[in-house]
């Protein structure tokens, strides 16, 4: 079995008297899609703002590449090849796609001219190099492509970077059922390219669908991690609901416990 | 050409070369019939450019060949660079700030505080005689603090065009004429720095701090002139700024210089980009382009080169481009050269655009918004030097009044939005033409009162206005 590229031992994290991370150990394997789930409020935001240095830890480590790090904030996950896809999509309408793939990290002669050509030629290549077939021109404006075109972007904007560990956060979330189709191959794409996925949804059907592996958060513990095809839609959603399944889960003592 | 991807060898992308053509809509070439296309379509999207801008000049100036045969004269023409300059430029600033979706009420005012401090430092003999004393140590205490808010926000270049000033006027250099225009652009550029530290580090809204500003530059104006008026006029360099021209030669090659610079920018890059196999114009295009606008600037120059002087008796000879034009469209060019082809300016769109994702992107906001203001309020310093030449005289109430009101409703004809993310240095310059028409269209017919001025005024604001609220309606239905 493969070395996870990045992975977190006994993460906890608290706000105040809240304690929102409990102990969490999470992997994330190369050329593998982990599907991050949990209910509203289990701690999935919280995980991923840690690794995202937006959130600093209270206890645990983080490794990346066999290599411990601290990540003190968001520059220092893309500095070394993290990267996010927010849900809200953070893209400028006014903007065309090159410039939204390249914003805040522009080509540049003389440190303050744009290269405009080289990003076209490069924003090009990164979306070609993901099939993308449902972008006509990427001198097109943001503001007049579909949702799923803006997520498209958004998450080419992303591999950009030659990123090793892209995180998606809910990705389909308001797209109909082709554009759906579409994102989710290329989040398949991102993985059989050799990059860590993480993919935070709650939608089981796109979770069965391309997952690797799943990994279950309860009230902030991680309830399991296990292979998707070891495991079932209703297994899943029991370990999101209760925190246990069968054998799988917490043990009945800590549920109750947390509960 | 074939290009290299990045990705690994299962990638279905190394299957088959991608190139530029494989995204159907990226035709390398863009030919002129495709240009006209694009055109056409980004006006159906909700992009109306200059269009609206233009055919309200159009318009105006068909009216106004009816309202007098005097309109359309050379002598006429000519004064309209001089008459307008001043808006232009204001709006121009505020074109930098508009973008970020804020804006700047106390340009005029800060403008033509400055603008006096200038006065009074060459009237007085240098700004240490001419102000109170306590006002001029306020000016040197308050040059200082704004070196240090800007070097605080990491406004180098603002930084060091504030140090500049608190020089000049700590040195009594601002004796020198030249040196007072450029120290009261400096001071411009630290009260437009504490605009955007208090904008975007306080948090107070724009328009709140701007009112404010507005209504106590006015007064701080007062007390720099003590309640006597500097005649300008009488210092032939601040004179010249909206009266003088070039002459012929020079005239020939102002014109030479934009145009053949034009051809040569936009042809080397079309070239180069060819050679790269990127899209790029059609060098048929870049060629129409470039020679629709020497057309244009070659018939300007050689009725600019001709005696425009009315008066038949007079031996006075009239004639070379207005050095007001000449200001106004070396400034456009620089400021769309760091718009369009800077990261700044690139930065500056996109939080106007959408300042989260800037944010997110690693853009500072803070340093964006503060290089915003500072720009604004050193444009309205100019701004307010050139109204003082044009109406020849530092007044008491220099830079208020309308003046700020016109240059947003410039701003806006020409196509700038309200909402942040829109707008080119060029809407300013047309604009304000359509602003100055307007007055000089009617005071041409006396029996026409200044009545008519403000209401034609504000019905072609409201247009424009119109125009980019549907416009904006539109693009997002798209």
């Amino acid at each position: 079995m493969t070395e996870p590229i990045l992975s977190a031992r006994g993460l906890n994290k608290s706000f105040g008297p809240v304690h929102v991370l409990h102990d969490v150990d999470f992997d994330v394997y190369p050329g593998e899609v982990t599907a991050l789930v949990g209910d509203n409020g289990a701690g999935k935001s919280t995980l991923v703002k840690c690794f995202a240095g937006i959130n600093s830890i209270d206890t645990g480590t983080i490794t990346f590449e066999g290599e411990p790090v601290t990540i003190s904030d968001p520059r220092a996950a893309s500095a070394l090849g993290i990267e996010f896809v927010y849900q809200d999509l953070a893209l400028a309408d006014n903007l065309d796609i090159t410039q939204n793939m390249f914003l805040g990290r522009e080509i540049s002669r003389m440190r303050a001219f744009l290269a405009d050509g080289e990003m076209e030629r490069k924003a090009r290549e990164t979306l070609a190099s993901l099939s993308v077939r449902t972008v006509s021109s990427v001198r097109q404006q943001v503001a007049n492509l579909s949702g799923g075109q803006r997520q498209t972007v958004a998450i080419a904007k992303a591999v950009l970077w030659n990123s090793k560990v892209v995180f998606l956060d809910e990705p389909t979330a308001a797209l109909g059922v082709a554009q759906t189709r579409q994102v989710l191959d290329l989040v398949r794409r991102l993985a059989d390219q050799g990059r860590g996925v993480v993919l935070i949804s709650h939608n089981m059907n796109d979770v069965m669908e391309v997952a690797d592996r799943v990994a279950a958060l309860f009230l902030g513990r991680v309830a399991a991690e296990v292979q998707k095809t070891d495991t079932s839609t209703t297994q899943i959603v029991e370990l999101i609901t209760s925190g246990r399944t069968g054998d799988l889960g917490l043990t009945a003592a800590t549920a109750n416990e947390v509960m | 050409m074939s290009t290299e991807t990045p990705a690994p060898a299962s990638s279905p992308s190394l299957d088959k070369p991608e190139r530029a053509g494989e995204f159907s809509l990226d035709v390398e070439e863009r030919s002129i019939v495709g240009a006209f296309h694009d055109w056409v379509t980004r006006l159906r999207t909700g992009d109306p450019g200059a269009l609206p801008s233009v055919v309200g000049l159009v318009v105006l100036g068909i009216i106004f060949m009816q309202v007098s045969s005097a309109f359309l004269t050379r002598y006429n023409i000519g004064n309209l660079p001089g008459q307008g300059v001043y808006i232009a430029v204001i709006a121009m600033g505020l074109v930098f700030v508009l973008l970020l979706g804020e804006i700047d009420l106390s340009a005029g005012t800060a403008g033509g505080m400055c603008a006096a401090l200038a006065a009074v430092a060459i009237f007085d003999g240098d700004l240490s005689n001419g102000l109170p004393t306590f006002m001029y140590w306020s000016l040197v205490v308050g040059l200082a603090i704004g070196v240090g808010l800007a070097v605080w926000v990491k406004a180098w270049s603002a930084s060091v065009v504030i140090a500049l000033g608190f020089l000049l006027v700590v040195t009594n250099l601002t004796q020198h004429l030249e040196l007072a225009l450029l120290a009261a652009i400096c001071i411009g550029t630290a009260i437009g720095v504490l605009n955007g530290v208090l904008v975007a580090k306080v948090g107070i809204p724009s328009f709140v701090v701007t009112l404010a500003l507005f209504l106590a530059w006015q007064g701080v104006l007062q007390f720099a002139l003590a309640g006597r008026p500097v005649n300008t006029s009488n210092y032939d360099f601040w004179h010249n700024l909206t009266y003088g021209t070039l002459s012929p030669t020079q005239s020939w090659i102002f014109t030479l210089v934009v145009v053949l610079g034009f051809l040569a920018f936009t042809l080397t890059e079309a070239l180069r980009a060819k050679a790269a196999h990127l899209t790029h114009d059609a060098i048929s295009l870049v060629l129409l382009r470039g020679g629709l606008i020497a057309l244009v600037g070659i018939v300007l120059t050689i009725l600019a080169n001709q005696n425009r002087n009315p008066n038949e008796r007079s031996t006075l000879v009239i004639q070379g481009i207005p050095t007001a034009a000449v200001i106004a469209l070396v400034l456009m060019i620089a400021c769309t050269l760091a718009l369009k082809r800077t990261t700044w300016g690139r930065h500056l769109y996109a939080t106007g655009g959408n300042a989260e994702a800037a944010r997110r992107a690693g853009i500072d906001v803070v340093h964006m918004k503060v290089t915003a203001f500072a720009l604004c309020s050193s444009f309205g310093a100019m701004g307010g030097i050139l109204l003082a030449s044009s109406q020849s005289s530092a007044s008491l109430d220099l830079g208020s009044g309308n003046v700020l009101l016109f240059s947003v409703a410039a701003a806006v004809i020409g196509g700038t939005s309200l909402f942040g993310g829109r707008g080119k240095p060029r809407d300013a310059i047309l604009g304000a033409l359509v602003i100055v028409i307007i007055p000089n269209g009617l005071g041409l017919k006396p029996s026409l009162g200044a009545q008519w001025q403000q209401v034609i005024t504000g019905i072609v604001l409201l247009l424009a206005a119109a125009i980019d609220a549907v416009s904006r309606r539109r693009a997002r239905r798209s």
